[in-house]
């Protein structure tokens, strides 16, 4: 069991002590994608439980990567986006959607907002790893 | 309904018929007449109209009983029928958040125990690989035995351990149960109401028809999709596979994305 769940990253060189935002308002979404990010390695983790919340920590603190939702009440997953894009020292900052939202013209928003990479929930372990590698890969390349 | 038929029937026999002896009398310069018969038209519409909404505000009234929405009602001294469904709907919502956090606790709890066995394990077959290559004399095969039994006895602790969790992981899944009675008997009560609500729909339209209003549906749509709010968001898209506008899979929105450049 433990071999499926232990991710082997040696094929990315990915900086284990990245400091990551977890931004969803259901407490069990961002204990999940914690525990995921755990078994990836990344432990320097943090929560916020919406854009409102999230903007001033990321703001303040040195984050390195920005995994949100999209529907929060409060500040939507996709307005972070957009606040993240125009502020000048964040706007560099990689950020992957992780959301139920699945109408292509939002994806294709978000897209547009300038969002790194983008899953739909219901999601797998693979799909959360294929995709921040995939970040990473180009963020460093 | 069909009773509403035969005043909406009176009504339009009644126009018809006196309609040409309105023509009649004011052609004749006969106006006396002719206002006559135009309150004897209002007489019959006003009938009809008023009995149209009687029968929509007592249909009102019972809707309103029946759900129990008067909290000054005597018999709604209980919830009302949709604060009960609502009640019962975050009582869901507690109910698969406990079960979700209590089968993560023991998943955290279990994970450890399964990594260190399998550590271990690990370990004490490279050791045995040595031993049996002869590569270790007495004293490490003494060091070896004594790992060996301490590996046994907690592989049989923690494997009780184990089996526990996991049988508590199975019992957390009972929520499933309770809420899908919850949800079948909102899911009832949300049907109940919409077909209430269409019937009052259709008699408001009765009221309609015998005061001759008439609504811009068109414009009414417009003026609610201009309300929404694209960047809320939608929530889980339910019949995603039997829809264009949307991604039925990660495969979908990868294929959108690259076809964005991504």
């Amino acid at each position: 069991m433990q071999a499926q769940y232990v991710w082997d990253c040696t094929e990315v060189d990915l900086d284990k002590n990245m400091k990551i935002l977890i931004v969803d308002d259901f407490s069990t979404m961002r204990r999940i994608i914690k525990n995921l990010l755990r078994d990836l390695g990344f432990t320097n983790t943090a929560e916020a439980d919406d854009g409102t919340s999230a903007l001033p920590m990321l703001q303040s603190g040195s984050f390195d990567f920005l995994v949100t939702d999209w529907n929060m009440p409060g500040m939507t997953g996709i307005d972070l986006l957009r606040a993240v894009r125009a502020d000048e020292r964040l706007k560099h900052l990689p950020v992957l959607m992780v959301t139920a939202e699945a109408k292509r013209d939002q994806i294709i928003e978000a897209a547009q907002a300038g969002v790194n990479g983008y899953v739909v929930k219901p999601f797998t372990a693979q799909v959360l790893k294929e995709k921040i590698e995939k970040i990473f890969e180009r963020v460093n390349g | 309904m069909e009773h509403d038929d035969s005043t909406l029937g009176d009504l339009e026999s009644t126009l018809k018929n006196n309609a040409r002896d309105l023509v009649d009398s004011l052609e004749q310069g006969n106006f006396g007449a002719a206002v006559q018969l135009i309150n004897e038209l209002n007489k019959v519409r006003d009938r009809g109209l008023y009995h149209e909404v009687g029968k929509l505000t007592r249909e009102l009234h019972n809707a309103i009983v029946n759900f129990q929405l008067d909290p000054r009602m005597p018999h709604a001294q209980e919830l009302s029928q949709i604060a009960d469904a609502t009640e019962r709907l975050n009582y869901v919502v507690t109910m698969t958040e406990k079960a979700a956090n209590r089968t993560m606790d023991l998943v955290e709890q279990s994970a450890p125990l399964v990594n260190d066995l399998s550590d271990e394990a690990q370990s004490l077959s490279a050791e045995w690989g040595r031993f049996m290559r002869r590569e270790i004399g007495a004293d490490g095969f003494r060091e070896l035995a004594k790992r060996v039994e301490l590996f046994l006895a907690r592989s049989e602790r923690d494997g009780v351990k184990l089996s526990g969790h996991l049988n508590d992981i199975l019992l957390a899944q009972d929520y499933q149960d309770l809420t899908g009675q919850v949800i079948k008997r909102v899911t009832q009560l949300v049907t109940e109401v919409e077909s209430n609500l269409l019937k009052l729909m259709l008699m408001a339209s009765q009221v309609d028809r015998f005061a001759g209003i008439q609504h811009d549906h068109e414009a009414l749509r417009t003026e609610q999709e201009k309300s929404k709010e694209p960047s809320r968001g939608e929530g889980p898209q339910i019949h995603a596979d039997k829809r264009d506008d949307v991604a039925s899979s990660q495969d979908d929105v990868d294929d959108l994305l690259s076809s964005l450049g991504f």
